[in-house]
């Protein structure tokens, strides 16, 4: 018998396929997700539009309240480490949570080297701006990859455009002759073989889920048709006026995405969405996305 | 019996790993289809439910008025394969939990009954229906079957417990066969399926084969 496999790792994130992971600050959210069809819970100690609003260094959270939330539901918790903070990824571990974000929403501990993730036996996912950065955390062992967006803004402006990056930059590979692979991964700063692995199949090695911005059930349906294959909504939830029903239309809407009557069927009614920023006017130091490479 | 390309085989497409059993089906042969909607799940001639998260699944299929259809499929004879989430789904019963369950199959499952994801383990399983060579059996946050009913055949067991089991025309396992390329087991269902399809009647279902919906990948 073999614990923790490549195999099994990526396997949970195809598990989460189709569905819609939920950021929460304590228990009751996260029974609030659980009951409104969340296929996963993000713990975390403030959501990221509250991080950004409070401003401070952000860690991970209190293990005891990753404990509580872990005990309050029976999908599987995800919690956030900082970017290179392989000791908050290892207590991560010890605690037993599911999946471990290494995340740009907290404060980055290293500014020039990711996690090693293929020393873990938890899974990790980490995000990503364009194909290459994806490609340069799979080869440091990310199980899944989802778009950064600008978590905390409301605003999915970001990760539609990281997604549109991620897949155009597929198709492209996709009519390249071999011997120009090598000269696109260096381009790409991306692992050769990992390139060549996109070339043959057409997608990426591991699951590609969209975050980052995402606060209504049209948002998922959109990120969903650009050809992500989950979403993660951070503070698009409990930001909102009516998180329970919010949480439970953006599920729908997930699951049917493909169809617009249901879309607008499940956004009747919902109450206000979270408020949101113009991330155009945000500062180039108060941006997320431009944390990890 | 019918042809294998011949059938129609859905996978409940409302969350989880559809793609991976679309291509182990494709790969049998059988026409694959995803589907989540009354008209598509009736138009095939069996189901398979995938991995994913069965309270997910479980709260679609009951809000979008799935759980009577899937019943009256499966009275009607027509096979059921559930993987993982989808065991859960077909159980009759599952231990200490009152989520939603279709409560087709005559066994007790327990959730996530290994442990947490960190638990998640490979394992060679010996599957006798399905030839000597060993199975690889990928278990993630996997359920136990923690007891069959007297109908219930056990087909593998790993770890002393049973990890693969046939009632009739429903079939469950445990484990993921859609993760590796060992397409064995999803033969065996279509087998099941051909078997079951030869003996209802083929011309009323004739009627339907290529109802506009596409063929994946």
């Amino acid at each position: 018998m073999e614990r923790a496999t490549w195999r099994t790792k990526v396997g949970l994130a195809e598990m989460l396929k189709g569905g819609v992971i939920m950021d929460v600050t304590h228990a009751e959210q996260a029974q609030i997700a659980e009951e409104a069809g969340a296929v996963a819970v993000m713990a975390l100690e403030r959501v990221p539009a509250d991080i950004r609003a409070e401003g401070g260094v952000a860690r991970m959270a209190d293990p005891l309240k990753i404990k509580e939330i872990m005990e309050a539901v029976s999908i599987p918790v995800m919690a956030k480490a900082r970017i290179g903070h392989f000791a908050e990824a290892q207590v991560l571990e010890a605690l037993g949570v599911d999946f471990v974000d290494e995340s740009e929403v907290l404060t980055p501990a290293d500014e020039e080297h990711h996690i090693d993730k293929h020393k873990f036996n938890v899974p990790f996912v980490c995000g990503c701006r364009d194909l290459g950065e994806a490609l340069r955390r799979i080869g440091e062992g990310a199980a899944m990859i989802r778009t950064k967006g600008e978590a905390g803004s409301g605003n999915i402006v970001e990760a539609v455009r990281h997604m549109r990056l991620v897949t155009s930059e597929m198709r492209r590979l996709s009519a390249l002759k071999e011997e120009e692979l090598m000269g696109t991964a260096k381009e790409l700063r991306a692992p050769y073989e990992l390139v060549c692995q996109v070339v043959k199949e057409g997608r990426l090695p591991v699951p590609n889920f969209a975050a980052g911005g995402i606060a209504t059930p049209a948002d998922a349906a959109l990120m969903m048709q650009l050809g992500a294959e989950a979403v993660f909504v951070g503070s698009g939830i409990f930001k909102s006026k009516d998180p329970r029903a919010r949480a439970k239309a953006i599920v729908e809407a997930t699951a049917h995405y493909d169809r617009p009557d249901i879309v607008a069927k499940v956004s009747e009614g919902i109450g206000e969405a979270m408020a949101g920023l113009d991330v155009h006017k945000l500062e180039e130091k108060d941006l997320l996305q431009t944390r990890g490479w | 019996m019918g042809r294998i390309e011949d059938l129609q085989v859905g996978v409940l497409a409302l969350q989880g790993d559809v793609r991976e059993h679309l291509l182990a089906l494709a790969r049998c042969g059988a026409q694959a289809l995803p589907v989540k909607y009354e008209e598509q799940i009736r138009a095939c001639q069996a189901l398979v439910i995938p991995g994913g998260e069965s309270t997910t699944i479980g709260k679609l299929v009951s809000r979008y008025g799935l759980a009577e259809l899937l019943r009256e499929f499966a009275a009607a004879g027509k096979p059921i394969f559930g993987t993982c989430a989808g065991s859960i789904l077909l159980a009759k019963e599952i231990e200490g939990n009152e989520q939603f369950r279709l409560g087709l199959m005559d066994i007790v499952v327990e959730r996530n009954a290994y442990g947490r994801q960190v638990e998640s383990f490979e394992d060679e399983l010996n599957i006798p229906s399905l030839g000597e060579e060993p199975f690889r059996g990928v278990f993630i946050r996997a359920p136990q079957i923690r007891s069959l009913g007297e109908g219930v055949e056990p087909l593998a067991y790993c770890r002393e417990r049973v990890v693969l089991c046939r009632q009739g025309r429903l079939l469950v396992s445990t484990f993921h066969p859609e993760l590796t390329t060992d397409l064995r087991l999803h033969q065996y269902f279509l087998i099941l399926v051909q078997a079951s399809h030869s003996s209802t009647d083929v011309r009323k279902h004739g009627n339907h084969k290529r109802a506009g919906y596409q063929s994946v990948r």
